[in-house]
């Protein structure tokens, strides 16, 4: 066990007792601060993958921007439900069984499986890299701006949707 | 595209975008409809002009035509073109169509009383005349005569037989909705046609002619499509354009020598024969002229329209233009071609015949419909004879002061409709005998309209008709057709004899009725275009004069103003030679002009009628007048020949003994079989087909309702089976692929 | 070394967790924090895959780039769903949102 495979397993624990907490505290405040904390340190996996960029994204765009989207969602709707009333529905126990199932298979799946050994390469160049391909014809220009698109259309209809009708 | 190409496309397409702009914007208001249908003819016109101009200042413009055309109907090899082409002859007619046309549209502002306000008495209503106020429909004609214009201008400029008819189709409908365009106007007197019984015969008998000439243009097409042919033309396929088939010597000579589906005649005469059928239709030539008169029944600018600017000009235009195919296989001084020789018989009968009629007719604008008539007939004998530059000319002043007498009797009958408002008698204000002495009442009418008699007339020297009229003349005495020379100069001195019975009913001596005595001048927009017209009704002839003739040939020859022959003359293959001056037909054409306007003062103008005089005529020519008034029986002859039996066969045949008993009865019968039939279907139907879908379906509402349950409209549920499912369907999947 | 294995088992343990945060919460902001658990394990799949099975080539990260970009706009639609209900019914349990039964 090495320097790097410990780090992995702090870092994995921590993501998935926060994860566990974001779907069972009562209290939804509390559950949003503790999602902060998986995808902060889902941001933590990105850097041990090597993918820079990707862990700034997440920092920025999920911690930044959805978790505090949906914080305010909260605050808006805190009226609505007490602290005290149940937190799960009806078929709670039915779906940790499903949840669980899927896990164990999975797991299973996955490790039954061969996967292959980290290549060594030099991703110094992998952000420059990214933002040419984003903007290349003949790359990945046309999914790109189909997801601008996509993400100014979702913004314009969420302002329809939610705003205030007269 | 060269400037004067895309001016010539240019040329019909704002009459068209007025009628449209008209009929869905502005026919709300009568102002600016008329100012648009007048700003679109203008624009039209200065475009004209603008080519007229071009075509002028070509050097050898006869061979260097503007023309251009774009693909337009694919035929399988090749495709029919849709172009314009601007030869010299097109260019003549473009020089006067859209001119008299802007007249009319700015006559109609004044003759359909504009800005007079409807008053109580006048029983207006969309569909009758307004005797006082503002045409009703006032708009619509609008529409109607700017559609009319873009029909002739597409025709004029087309360069292809089947663009040409469609500009003939498109004035045949127009035609039809002018002439019917006070479609609910009647009469008392039960014999006498109404507008939308003139509409539909107009239409029909022109219809005559048009399907005949389509069996010739189909023919011509189908000519130029054998082998021979298109190795001849040079093109893959059947061609209609005008270009290629008139201008090609080959290929003329080549429809000479086949045959045709008629033994002893060749192919071009064939061809020939079925597009004049075609003329006779649209220009009014025996037998089929018996809707021009009744025509009248329209309102006066679209007789005007009809007459001068487009329909029957139609016709003498299409003929001048399939001139080199009528005419294939004759020379000058050569032995006519079959339809040169139908078209000398037909139009030169037809001149005398309508000039007699014209003599007796009491209404003033019969009286210029028969002339018409007569006058077309002149052109058509004039092509017969091969003077195809002396017809185009006649064509050419013909429009210009039959235009300015249409107008003016418009004028005349609108100032005696005045006068009877005025003096609240019920009269027809059409009929000559009711007017009399209108010179003083009205005398810029007056004068326009004796400029228009003369020049129909042919007073020599001065006026267009005398030097267009000479020129067929001294062509019938040069080429020796002693026959067409004779009845054309008898036709001259009855057109001579009736225009001075006209203006001497009309205008001299005292008021006959009440009416006349109280008729008043007309606006100045029905004025202003009489006297323009009136001008062109003189100058126009001096573009003709001969060069050969004394004094006054070669002083025009000085300013090259006669340029008309070599003009329109150069398009044809050879530049026919100009007749040689003659002073023998110049004696007959003065003599017959002069005596005929001398007789016609003798008998009517020296001792004017007095108020419920009879025609003089009438007593010496006893019988013979009777026939000419009822214009020799030839609607009742058609009536009886034509009318009823397609009727009785109608009625009794085709309804009663097809219709109601052979083919009602197989359908009773049938109908009958299939009830029954039905019957027993009905019962087989319950039990073999309806049953069983019943049981279906309430066998799926059963399961319906017991799955009913599992649909909570929870999402969450929803998702809990579908992850479910994922999974089942997942170890399902494993497991199959891990054996 | 970390192997492949581990950081795809650690993928689907969030996976899996947002899955039951999705099925089992009343709360409908707390359904889309599962939704947004699942996400997130998406992308962690996406860049490990990058890494270990082709690292030179960029398409991996590029993916993961478009799933951010759905995820957001997921997120601000459902959102957005979620108040306009909330004045309507005054309720954001999810439960509750049953209109579209028969």
């Amino acid at each position: 066990m090495n320097l790097s495979q410990i780090i992995f397993l702090v870092v994995g624990a921590v993501t998935i007792i926060s994860a566990v907490l974001v779907v069972t505290l009562r209290n939804l405040v509390h559950s949003a601060l503790w999602l902060i904390v998986t995808l902060f340190s889902v941001a933590v996996l990105f850097v041990l993958l090597e993918a820079g960029f990707m862990a700034v994204v997440q920092v920025v765009l999920y911690i930044g921007a959805i978790a505090i989207l949906i914080i305010f969602a909260m605050m808006l709707t805190r009226r609505a439900m007490s602290d005290e009333a149940s937190q799960t529905n009806g078929q709670w126990p039915a779906s940790l069984l499903i949840a669980a199932a899927a896990f164990v298979s999975l797991a299973g799946l996955l490790n039954a499986n061969a996967w292959p050994a980290l290549p060594a390469a030099d991703l110094s160049g992998t952000v420059r890299q990214l933002g040419l391909a984003l903007v290349n014809l003949n790359a990945f220009v046309l999914p790109f701006e189909v997801a601008s698109v996509l993400l100014i259309v979702a913004l314009v209809g969420a302002i329809y949707v939610a705003g205030e009708k007269r | 595209m060269r400037t004067e190409e895309l001016f010539t496309w240019l040329i019909p397409v704002p009459p068209l975008l007025s009628f449209f702009l008209i009929w869905l914007f502005t026919s709300r208001s009568k102002t600016l409809s008329h100012t648009v249908a007048i700003g679109a003819m203008a624009v039209s016109w200065v475009l004209s002009l603008a080519v007229v101009l071009y075509a002028l200042t070509t050097e050898h413009f006869g061979k260097t035509v503007f023309a251009s055309s774009v693909p337009w109907l694919p035929t399988g090899d090749s495709s029919l073109n849709m172009g314009v082409l601007v030869d010299p002859l097109t260019a003549a007619m473009l020089f006067f169509v859209p001119l008299t046309c802007l007249m009319i549209f700015i006559y109609s502002v004044g003759y359909h009383n504009y800005g007079k306000p409807l008053d109580a008495h006048d029983a207006s209503q969309p569909g009758a005349p307004a005797h006082n106020g503002v045409e009703p429909m006032y708009s619509r004609f609008f529409a109607f005569l700017s559609l009319f214009a873009f029909g002739m201008l597409t025709l004029v400029v087309a360069d292809n037989l089947l663009l040409m008819f469609i500009g003939w189709e498109i004035m045949g409908l127009c035609s039809y909705l002018l002439i019917g365009f006070w479609y609910a106007r009647q009469y008392d007197d039960p014999k006498k046609i109404t507008p939308r019984q003139a509409a539909v015969k107009a239409f029909m008998t022109t219809r005559v002619g048009d399907v005949i000439m389509m069996l010739g243009i189909v023919y011509l097409y189908f000519a130029t499509t054998t082998d021979k042919a298109k190795e001849i033309l040079g093109l893959a396929g059947g061609t209609l354009s005008f270009r290629a088939i008139l201008y090609n010597e080959e290929f003329l000579k080549y429809l000479v020598s086949q045959p045709s589906v008629i033994v002893g005649l060749p192919l071009a005469a064939l061809i020939g024969l079925l597009l004049f059928a075609g003329a006779v239709g649209k220009s009014a030539q025996f037998p089929l002229h018996v809707w021009l008169p009744d025509a009248m029944e329209g309102p006066t600018p679209v007789s005007a329209m009809i007459h001068a600017a487009t329909m029957v000009s139609a016709g003498v235009y299409a003929m001048v233009r399939m001139f080199p195919l009528l005419s294939a296989g004759w020379h000058e001084g050569g032995a006519l071609t079959a339809p040169m020789m139908a078209m000398g018989v037909i139009g030169s009968f037809t001149a005398l015949f309508a000039a007699t009629i014209a003599v007796t007719q009491r209404d003033v604008k019969k009286v210029l419909a028969y002339s018409t008539i007569s006058q077309l007939g002149y052109m058509i004998a004039a092509l017969g004879i091969g003077a195809y530059v002396a017809a185009a000319f006649h064509l050419i002043t013909h429009a210009f002061f039959k235009a300015l007498l249409f107008l003016g009797s418009g004028s005349v009958i609108h100032g005696v409709e005045h006068g009877a408002h005025h003096s609240q008698e019920h009269l027809d204000p059409q009929d000559m005998f009711n007017m009399g002495g209108l010179r003083k009442k009205m005398p810029i009418t007056f004068w326009t309209f004796l400029i228009g008699g003369l020049a129909l007339s042919g007073f020599p020297f001065i006026t267009a008709g005398f030097w267009s009229k000479d020129e067929i003349l001294g062509d019938a005495f040069a080429n020796g057709q002693w026959i067409v020379f004779a009845t054309l100069a008898i036709s001259a001195l009855l057109t001579a004899f009736y225009t001075m019975r006209q203006i001497s009913l009309t205008f001299l001596g005292e008021p006959r009725t009440q009416s006349a005595e109280h008729a008043s001048e007309t606006p100045w927009t029905v004025t202003t275009p009489l006297v323009i017209l009136a001008f062109f009704a003189i100058t126009a002839g001096y573009v003709g004069v001969p060069e050969t003739f004394p004094v006054l040939g070669p002083l025009l020859q000085a300013i090259h103003f006669n340029r008309f022959h070599e003009f329109v003359g150069g398009a044809l293959l050879e530049l026919p030679a100009a007749a040689a001056f003659n002073v023998w037909p110049l004696l007959v054409s003065l003599f017959v002009a002069l005596g005929g306007l001398w007789l016609g003062w003798m008998v009517y103008g020296r001792n004017p009628l007095k108020a419920g005089q009879a025609d003089p005529l009438a007593r010496p020519l006893g019988p013979i007048y009777t026939l000419l008034e009822n214009k020799y029986y030839f609607d009742e002859l058609y009536d009886f020949v034509f009318v009823r039996p397609s009727k009785w066969l109608a009625e009794t045949v085709v309804y009663r003994v097809i219709d109601r008993t052979l083919i009602d009865g197989i359908l009773h019968t049938v109908a009958r079989a299939a009830l029954r039939l039905g019957g027993f279907f009905k019962g087989a139907e319950k039990v073999v087909i309806n049953d069983p879908p019943d049981y279906l379906a309430g066998g799926v509402q059963w399961l319906g309702k017991s799955f009913r349950v599992i649909q909570t409209g929870r999402v969450q549920n929803y998702l809990l089976i579908g992850m479910l499912v994922v999974l089942a369907f997942g170890g399902v999947y494993y497991m199959m692929l891990a054996r | 070394m970390v192997p492949l294995s581990w950081y795809l088992t650690l993928a689907a343990a969030l996976f899996c967790i947002g899955i039951y945060g999705v099925l089992a919460r009343r709360n409908a902001v707390a359904v889309l924090m599962g939704v947004e658990l699942m996400m997130n394990a998406v992308i962690v799949n996406l860049v490990a895959f990058w890494r270990y099975v082709q690292p030179t080539a960029i398409g991996g990260q590029v993916f993961a780039v478009i799933v951010f970009a759905v995820a957001a706009a997921e997120a601000s639609v459902g959102l957005a769903l979620i108040i306009s209900i909330y004045r309507r019914r005054n309720s954001v349990v999810a439960d509750d949102m049953s209109l579209m039964k028969w």
